[in-house]
């Protein structure tokens, strides 16, 4: 399974590379990972949200690191869902900004993870990866993932249609009590951390 | 706190809601001291857009005194100041907020995603005004949360009252923006198609930027008086009228050299076929809005002049008369206001006398009032322009 989208950042590929190689912060805008770990020598611990509050986990390396270029990383062997990763960093015409190119590729084994994978990013993969674009951008252009009180997690392109009705709510679901808002989401805190 | 909420269509209730928090660190949130209701809320109203849930908070014509700041705005707002709010939510950071196209701000639309599958790309997060522009809590209530408190709110230092200057929040620079792109030139005649808040608005700008004639093209007789004796207009009522015949008359045969819809999609029919056949379309949603007044500006404007579009549209429209645009060199241009491009200029306009846009305003109610504010403005009753509510406490 293969997915890419393509955004525009406003900021120089030095400022977008130096964002988006501080791993430990994808989960920030990625919002199917709970946790990257860095653990040295370009490689680093993955940890993915689940249904049902599972999580699946596997160590990745750097296949390729050019600074203000492009950053390209794969699973270690061992890994349950073997997957893979790139994005490059190419200066927009005028040099006013920078076009992130993202590919990713998941390898699903069979049984139960290899469906659940399917699941999570099969369906529409090119629009999970444009809906972490999106939120990526955000980050780096204004510091924040833009909410409000009907989508109060951001941008999530499968919650689009299970909205809260545009008004304050004193708690803010992180739970199952909806559809489509499940515990795949980050709440508003862990987003913004 | 209060807050006007839709309810499905025609009904508005103003219920009791939590208040809104800061939800990210560019935020404010604003004690409302006035709102209006604008001809954009009627649209929202009347069913006419799609995305809204029951329960939305309407309003995006607002202004009051921010009562808290997020860390990432601190260094621009201060609790206390007074502020009036744009209505589109930008980010003052994108390529299109540096461009000054705020209304098309990158990154202020949650669900861009599914406006940009409507649009084909996304829309700015405006406030109050359906899920497809982000899903935002409007300002018909007593509290408001701004994103971006930072980029948006003008603050007014003087002591001009609420009502002078609240309208900097969306009809008054919309008005502007509508005469802006007629580009307009000395001698030039400019017809506006629609004597609302915003058509009243764009006659008084297209006056200062220098139109030798402003004609108004409406058809209850209260609107056209009043553009009559505060912008100087010649008027049309389209009943009983035929606007194309009465235009040439006042343009000596040329056609106006710029027309500006400010009617947008629930444009009252004319008569004829052609009624029938949009009325037909529309109740089967083959075709979503009805651009009567727009197809008129097109085929009434002069040979290369300009057709200004600020009257909002949702969807797709048909017969559209793009032979007559094209082979007659005509330019459309559009768009949902770029309000935070205008407001400092306007409030100088303001303060300098040369602007009063007040005279608009026709009822003051309590917030509590909003239905009765809704349904008197959608059917004109009572010779309603422009509600300006504020809440009670
Ligand atoms: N572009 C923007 O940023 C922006 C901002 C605010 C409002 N708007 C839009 O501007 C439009 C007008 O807003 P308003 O507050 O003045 O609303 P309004 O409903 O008070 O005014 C609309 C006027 O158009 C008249 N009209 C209807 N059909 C007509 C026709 N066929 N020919 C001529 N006139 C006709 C009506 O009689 C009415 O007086 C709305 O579509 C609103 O959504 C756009
Ligand atoms: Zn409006
Ligand atoms: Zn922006």
């Amino acid at each position: 399974m293969k997915g890419r989208s393509v955004i525009t950042v406003n900021a120089s590929p030095a400022a977008v590379y130096a964002q988006w190689r501080d791993f430990e912060r994808l989960p920030t805008f990625m919002y199917h990972l709970e946790s990257v770990r860095d653990t040295g020598g370009g490689r680093s611990h993955w940890v993915a949200k689940a249904p049902a509050g599972t999580t699946v986990e596997w160590d990745a390396e750097l296949t390729d690191d050019i600074p203000q270029e492009r950053i390209a990383w794969r699973s270690l062997e061992g890994a349950s869902v073997g997957n893979s990763g790139s994005v490059q960093f190419r200066p927009a015409p005028g040099g006013r900004a920078t076009e992130v190119h993202v590919e990713l590729g998941y390898d699903p084994p069979g049984g139960a993870i290899g469906s659940m994978v399917a699941k999570l990013f099969g369906e529409e993969p090119n629009q999970q990866i444009s809906d972490d674009l999106r939120r990526f951008k955000q980050l780096v252009e204004t510091g924040e993932i833009a909410r409000s009180d009907g989508s109060p997690l951001g941008s999530r392109t499968q919650n689009l249609v299970h909205q809260h009705d545009a008004h304050p709510h004193d708690a803010h679901p992180t739970g199952d009590d909806e559809p489509g808002k499940g515990e795949l989401d980050a709440t508003p805190e862990e987003a913004r951390a | 706190m209060k807050a006007t909420c839709w309810m499905g269509a025609n009904r508005v209730e103003v219920r009791e809601v939590p208040d809104p928090k800061i939800l990210n660190p560019r935020d404010a949130i604003v004690r409302i001291t006035s709102t209006a209701i604008c001809g954009s809320d009627l649209h929202l109203y009347d069913g006419y857009m799609p995305t809204m849930e029951k329960g939305d908070i309407l309003g995006h014509e607002f202004m009051g005194e921010v009562v808290e700041v997020g860390p990432g705005a601190a260094s621009k707002v201060a609790v206390g100041d007074r502020v009036v709010v744009p209505f589109p939510i930008a980010c003052g950071a994108c390529l299109n907020c540096e461009r000054g196209l705020y209304s098309v701000c990158e990154n202020s639309n949650p669900n861009a995603a599914m406006a940009e599958k409507a649009f084909g790309f996304p829309s700015a997060g405006i406030f109050g005004y359906s899920h497809l522009t982000g899903g935002y809590a409007g300002g018909q209530a007593e509290y408001a949360r701004v994103p971006f408190a930072d980029v948006g709110p003008l603050k007014i230092e003087s002591d001009l009252s609420d009502e002078q200057v609240l309208f900097l929040s969306d009809i008054l620079p919309t008005g502007y923006m509508g005469a802006e792109m007629c580009d307009i030139k000395p001698g030039d005649i400019v017809a506006v198609w629609g004597a609302g808040p915003v058509g009243q608005l764009a006659l008084a700008s297209a006056r200062l930027l220098g139109a030798e004639k402003v004609i108004a093209i409406d058809r209850f007789p209260y609107r056209l008086e009043m553009a009559a004796a505060n912008t100087g207009a010649e008027t049309i009522n389209y009943e009983g009228t035929d606007v194309n015949d009465a235009l040439k008359e006042m343009t000596g045969g040329r056609g106006p050299d710029a027309c500006i819809d400010a009617v947008g999609m629930e444009a009252h029919h004319g008569t004829g076929v052609i009624q029938a056949y949009d009325r037909v379309k529309q109740a089967v949603r083959l075709e979503s809005d009805r651009p009567h007044a727009l197809r008129q500006a097109i085929t009434c404007c002069r040979n290369g002049g300009v057709v200004s579009v600020v009257g909002v549209y949702g969807g797709l429209v048909d017969k559209f008369p793009i032979g007559s645009l094209m082979n007659r060199s005509l330019t459309i241009k559009s768009g949902q206001c770029h309000v935070q491009r205008y407001m400092k200029p306007l409030l100088d306009h303001i303060e300098a006398g040369r602007i009063d846009p007040t005279f608009i305003i026709t009822h003051r109610l309590d917030l509590e009032q909003a239905p009765d504010g809704y349904e008197t403005f959608k059917h004109k009753q009572d010779d309603c322009m422009k509600v300006v509510m504020t809440p009670s406490s």
